[in-house]
């Protein structure tokens, strides 16, 4: 009796008309076999195949034809919504920590409220609210913090007292609560009819749906998918959509040309009960208790409650392709913490009679994000997967990105977060996912705090340099499996353990991060940058230059041995990529990006280069160890180790020459830090790494060298207002947002993707501004630390969000950097922010709902900074990437 | 400072052992399915010894702890030789022939003994030739002896206890040539060593005890229960008939200064042992073998000693009281351990401990609610249980070691309390013997599908 889904027949092709379709959706599962119509004949084209029908494919599925494409074949190896949507927990919550998640919540909870009414499929939706309970002051200060960005979204919610839970909720124990952040608007449905209702309306709008259909593989020809190869014959089409949910990884690697979708499953665990006594009222509000690891909603008159244990079990690692999910074993010994958790939290529970205890499988990806986007390798190859137990939530809004996408080419928000190529085929392992999902599904319910790195997975991608300074005490984070320094803790030094540090409050590593960027005001520093995405793009004539004079917006025909920081823009003007690229000969061309775009901007370009055999394009990452000089003694300390003048005269800012360090000879110097500071970055053959290391540390002693991270990097790359591509800017930024006009010319003579786009910016004005804020009455040791996602109030009202933010050493204040947006007053619509409305507002920034003076600046301080430097300094207020 | 629980337990697990008998088509037909042993020292370096093996020219398997005492010496010699003793004690006739004849003619010599031993557990390879020739001089006897009657298992424990400690007092009278060996064979002489040993050969278990370590049987009774039956007699001042004993052996003018301080002569808290010459040998002897021995033992003032009162030696026997058991099928489980456990833990909460672990490990079933009435106040409590249970045995894979680590940690409520049994192994080497002492244990598995056979 426990079924909320409904059961289908076997593979009827769905049609609205279809009386029978309604007749088997009202009753429950039919014993009826005669009735069995025959199945129908796949198409021999179509030109989008869809794999998988639960919400996600059925989303996708309903936006596409919503948008206009009809000629839409969705394929479900067992049946519709039979997979993970049917044993999912139907809660839909807003409250998610990361901006692009929110919004799709908050877009899938307006579709479901009407898409009963829309379809006529009973849904089950029930706008019950939710409650997340805080059993901790950092509990309750994450919750503030996603309470603000709720409100500026116009999403209402209250942090309320544990009082006020219990008169939500009067069954919730409040004696070990210190707060509570209460959603009104999220919502109860019944997963599995949410999807039937997308799907009927899908068929209404012409997409065919075939059941107990199984994709084997995908084919692909020169890097465009050409169709598929099902059971039941082939199809050819334009575009593939593997929204095979867990078996997504598996459906990837099944062709010849492997899509990497990392994801992994992992066993879930819920409780139904029988009703109460009382049954409950289904308007009951959801419970969060993060703390207790679970989430307990009104079922029925009774409850279910699920949660994420800190011992997760994955399974399928060897891979393991069943139709549906069979129902798994229960493990009460594993739910058992669980079940204490749900009893501290409701002990009225405990005479309640149980039901079940349901074992669903969830995906979980490498990072806590979806997966969606179009494959790297294989064009017209879509995924939309991975939703970490939250595919009801994101359902909805996820399909309608990624629809977008397929028809415009791009989705309506900035959804590189959730990027399939922010992964590369490094997530791939079978180990490694299996590990890291034993780590990130516990962490849906830990307490995010700022810089928190992974611990599985390390060690991947490493410098030659890397024990070299773990032994001298490297801290390290991680970035697309490459292993980067933190900071440096001193000897006879010691941090917290991991547990303690975490903090939202002044962390443990302020004061050694403001030693190594005081170094680098006066001395010198060294850090190990080696992680940056590093192309050459080569040829035996002038197509090199003119293939980057059209894909970049900076003038990119400079003299030999110049170094031009530009953007890598799209149609619409956005970032792209943010690079720095030296001209190294005539013909050919050393790129450097930011680590995490080392797929991105692979298949940016090569889906743009011309396919000739006069240009090459290659991946030049591993083959060179990047050292950062950062500081004032550098140039000293160079010319020192090269017998060759370094000073501005000689060797000027932006410029980058092959050069002998110590012994070694071929060592790429770029005169740029990344940081505004003066210094010089050195591209060392890998197998030089070490002895140049040796060189520089030991010459620099005198000067006073140390070693730094990149910590230290972000504070003065902050506070010199430097953007970074991923945090600050993306696809959605021009550089005449962020006052980069100097980085376009749009006069060089060549016509360059954005250009247009550009164009009309000038004209008609931007309508957000990237801007900084230095905090005025932040004392940094007792006020929660800014760390990005803030919101910004400019004369009362919400003007835009923070991007980054660091402490400045030099300023002694913490500086925000964020875009400011010119909301108007009565319709809300998006005006043309101007320097002087930048200029002529009372600025504050809410962190965790409590506001701080703040003031804005356009540009940059120089005068504060002592370091003398050269008039044409564009360095400084140019970019910086990390 | 603590020791984290990783550290506690590669304290606990450094000398864990474990074996199983080897099945043949799936099937093992021993009354003995595997022992699991294990030791913790207080002193160092550790006085017990232990020792496993079967024997491979009669049926049967032989396991046994060692608590020496004035130093390892002789516990190290009893862990080599005694088995050895026994095994030729068992042999027939013919087998004895057959292997004085090898050794005569240089052949290969039939293996007597299969050690099961954990890699600390050392045999001297100084020693090995002189133990030798002592064996085959008891084997020539035994030849000559020929009773032609079947070996009784019983005899034969007692008359092998009895011949290594005569040899082993023989071997430090004559000395020895190298004076490396000659310091040893004094060395072992003059400690001490009690011995508990049992020997398993289907549904017949002996047990041949000589001292104050123990033999338990662990039971379980039809509800399920767990209850211990004991196999052996400690050789103490605790048990009365041993007082008896060594009252009766001597004049009624010692009556007084037999026992004092619940000490053989107010010195030794086993009544009976293997070594200790200083209680066997008249006094005469002992200081002409001190005074031609080398310097090193001259100068001990503990050999040098004379006990008080010292009026008709030999005032201790190796000698060991037998105990035969037929094994039933309820009898589950042998522990054998020197006395450090049996301080701190009484035999029944071992045999359930132990017991519980057994069944535990193999017999932890999933829950399924199935269409059962349950509440969640009700499986709650069935988990926590579980849970209580499990969350200790899942951290040993042995038996031993389960049980060393309620005998060290356990607190008053009877459960291992990690605070506690971090603070006993972190104590420094000069404290630790003042808090507990050298534990070692053997945790034998009876096959009860083969012992239910015999019935």
């Amino acid at each position: 009796a426990a079924r909320m889904f409904l059961r289908l027949l076997s593979d009827i092709q769905w049609r609205a008309a279809n009386p029978k379709w309604r007749r088997m959706t009202s009753s429950r599962r039919s014993t009826s076999t005669t009735a069995e119509p025959h199945p129908v004949s796949l198409p021999a084209q179509a030109q989008v195949v869809i794999c998988g029908g639960g919400i996600t494919g059925t989303s996708v599925a309903y936006h596409l034809s919503k948008m206009g494409w009809k000629d839409i074949v969705l394929l479900e190896q067992g049946r519709l919504a039979a997979g993970t949507t049917r044993f999912c927990a139907g809660i839909v919550s807003t409250a998610r920590p990361v901006s692009i998640e929110l919004k799709m919540a908050n877009y899938s909870n307006k579709l479901y409220e009407q898409l009963e009414q829309e379809t006529g499929v009973p849904t089950g939706y029930t706008k019950t609210g939710s409650i997340s309970l805080a059993q901790t002051q950092d509990r309750l200060i994450s919750l503030k913090r996603i309470a603000s960005s709720l409100s500026v979204m116009g999403i209402p919610c209250e942090i309320i007292t544990p009082k006020q839970a219990v008169q939500l909720h009067p069954l919730i124990n409040i004696h070990d609560l210190v707060g509570a952040m209460y959603v009104p608007e999220d919502a109860l449905v019944t997963s599995a009819n949410v999807s039937l209702a997308l799907a009927t309306a899908a068929s209404r709008n012409g997409v065919q749906i075939h059941e107990r259909t199984s994709v084997s593989h995908v084919t692909v020809q020169k890097g465009r998918v050409t169709g598929v190869e099902t059971d039941r014959g082939r199809i050819q089409c334009q575009y593939f959509v593997n929204c095979a949910g867990q078996w997504a990884y598996e459906l990837g690697h099944s062709g010849e040309e492997p899509v990497h979708i990392p994801l992994h499953a992992c066993e879930h665990f819920y409780l139904l009960t029988h009703p109460l006594a009382e049954p409950l009222s289904s308007s009951l509000p959801t419970v969060v208790d993060p703390d207790g690891r679970i989430y307990i909603r009104n079922w029925q008159g009774g409850i279910l409650s699920g949660g994420f244990e800190k011992n997760p079990k994955p399974l399928f690692t060897e891979g393991r392709n069943q139709l549906e999910i069979q129902n798994l074993q229960e493990d009460w010994d594993h739910y058992g913490p669980l079940l204490s958790a749900l009893l501290r939290r409701m002990p009225g529970l405990e005479a309640l009679q149980i039901m079940q205890l349901v074992n669903c499988p969830e995906s979980f990806t490498p990072d806590m994000r979806c997966i969606m986007g179009e494959s790297p390798t294989a064009r017209g190859y879509f995924v939309l997967a991975g939703m970490n137990s939250a595919g009801v939530s994101y359902g909805g809004g996820a399909g309608k990105y990624l629809a977008e996408w397929m028809v415009n080419g791009y989705p309506s928000e900035n959804v590189w977060p959730l990027d399939l190529k922010r992964f590369g085929t490094l997530q791939s392992s079978r180990t490694f996912l299996r590990h890291r999902v034993m780590e990130v599904m516990p962490l849906m319910c830990d307490l995010k705090v700022p810089r928190w790195d992974f611990q599985t997975g390390r060690q991947l991608r490493t410098s030659p340099l890397y024990d070299r300074l773990d032994a001298q005490g490297a801290r390290w984070m991680e970035k697309h499996g490459f292993e980067r320094v933190k900071y440096f803790v001193p000897p006879g030094k010691d941090l917290l353990d991991l547990d303690h540090s975490k903090t939202f409050y002044k962390p443990d590593w302020f004061d050694i991060v403001g030693a190594e960027v005081k170094c680098c005001k006066e001395a010198v520093c060294v850090i190990d940058m080696s992680s940056f995405t590093k192309f050459e793009i080569s040829s035996t004539g002038d197509e090199a230059l003119e293939s980057l004079q059209y894909l970049f917006s900076n003038d990119l025909d400079v003299p030999v041995g110049h170094v031009v920081h530009t953007g890598m823009l799209n149609e619409k003007g956005g970032y792209e990529n943010d690079c720095s690229i030296a001209r190294l000969s005539k013909r050919s061309f050393f790129m450097i990006s930011p680590t995490d775009q080392q797929v991105h901007c692979w298949a940016w370009l090569k889906n743009r280069l011309p396919d000739d055999s006069n240009l090459t394009l290659e991946d030049v990452t591993w083959k060179y160890t990047a050292l950062n000089l950062i500081g004032p003694r550098a140039v000293d300390l160079l010319s020192e180790l090269s017998y060759a003048p370094m000073t501005a005269e000689h060797f000027p800012s932006l410029f980058c020459k092959e050069m002998s360090v110590g012994y070694a000879n071929g060592i790429r110097v770029m005169s740029i830090t990344h940081t505004g500071e003066p210094g010089f970055v050195l591209y060392i053959p890998i197998e030089y790494a070490l002895h140049v290391y040796n060189e520089v540390m030991n010459m620099g002693q005198k000067y006073g060298i140390r070693n730094a991270g990149y910590y230290a990097l972000r504070s003065l790359r902050i506070e010199k207002f430097f953007a970074f591509w991923g945090q600050d800017l993306d696809a959605f930024t021009t550089p005449m947002e962020c006052g980069r006009e100097f980085q376009v010319k749009l006069e060089k003579g060549v016509e360059f993707v954005g250009q247009e786009a550009l164009l009309e910016q000038k004209q008609n004005g931007v309508y957000k501004r990237f801007t900084m804020f230095i905090l005025e009455d932040h004392d940094t040791d007792t006020d929660l630390w800014p760390w990005w996602g803030e919101p910004i109030f400019r004369n009362g009202r919400y003007v835009g969000k923070t991007t980054s933010s660091a402490y400045s050493y030099t300023l002694e204040r913490h500086v925000c950097l964020g875009f400011v947006h010119n909301f108007d007053e009565k319709t809300g619509e998006e005006l043309v922010v101007t320097t002087d409305f930048i200029n002529q507002g009372e600025y504050e920034i809410d962190i965790a709902g409590q506001r701080f003076q703040a003031k804005a600046k356009l540009y940059p301080f120089s005068s504060l900074f002592t370091q003398r430097r050269r008039k044409d300094e564009v360095e400084l207020s140019g970019y910086q990437r990390e | 400072f603590y020791l984290t629980p990783p550290q506690v337990n590669s304290i606990l697990k450094a000398n864990e052992y474990s074996f199983k008998v080897p099945e043949f088509d799936g099937k093992n037909v021993s009354s003995v399915l595997g022992f699991d042993s294990n030791q913790l020292p207080a002193n160092a370096p550790i006085e017990d010894r232990r020792s496993a093996a079967t024997c491979l020219q009669t049926r049967g398997m032989l396991l046994g702890v060692f608590d020496g005492h004035a130093g390892c010496a002789c516990a190290q010699a009893v862990s080599e030789r005694l088995f050895y003793y026994i095994a030729v004690s068992l042999l027939p006739h013919e087998t004895l022939l057959e292997i004085e004849n090898a050794v005569e003619s240089g052949r290969a010599l039939l293996p007597i003994l299969q050690w099961h031993k954990h890699p600390n557990d050392y045999f001297s390879k100084e020693a090995s030739k002189l133990y030798f020739n002592s064996l085959r001089t008891y084997w020539q006897e035994l030849i000559d002896l020929n009773s032609g009657e079947t070996t009784d298992v019983r005899e034969a424990l007692i008359n092998a206890f009895k011949r290594l400690d005569n040899d082993i007092s023989l071997e430090a009278q004559v000395g020895d040539p190298n004076s490396f060996l000659n310091y040893l064979v004094l060395r072992v002489a003059f400690s001490g060593a009690t011995a508990c040993v049992a020997h398993v050969d289907g549904v017949d278990l002996h047990i041949a005890n000589t001292g104050d370590s123990r033999a338990m049987l662990g039971v379980q009774e039809e509800d399920g229960s767990w209850s211990a039956v004991n196999l052996s007699y400690d050789h103490n001042a605790q048990n009365e008939h041993e007082v008896e004993r060594v009252k009766m052996e001597h004049p009624k003018s010692e009556e007084k200064t037999l026992v004092k301080q619940d000490r053989l002569l107010g010195l030794l808290m086993p009544f009976r042992a293997f070594g200790d010459v200083k209680f066997k040998w008249s006094i005469e002897l002992q200081k002409r073998v001190i005074e031609s021995g080398p310097d090193q033992l001259n100068e001990n003032e503990y050999t040098k000693f004379i006990p008080p009162n010292y009026h008709t030696p030999p005032y201790l026997t190796a000698e060991p009281e037998v105990i035969h058991h037929k094994l039933r099928p309820q009898d589950k489980f042998l522990v054998l351990a020197t006395d450090g456990l049996w301080e701190t833990m009484h035999r029944q909460d071992v045999a359930r401990i132990v017991g519980e672990y057994l069944t535990g490990v193999h017999h932890e079933q999933p829950i399924a609610v199935g269409g059962y009435k349950v509440t969640l106040g009700q499986m709650h409590g069935l988990l926590t249980e579980r849970r209580a249970r499990i969350s200790s045995v899942f951290e040993d894979q042995n038996a031993a070691t389960h049980l060393i680590r309620h005998a060290v940690g356990n607190n008053e409520f009877g459960t291992v309390d990690h605070e506690r049994l971090s603070k006993m192994l972190s104590l420094p080497e000069e404290l630790a013997r003042m808090y507990r002492d050298d534990i070692t244990i053997i945790v034998v598995q009876f096959n009860s599908h083969v012992i239910g056979a015999y019935h």
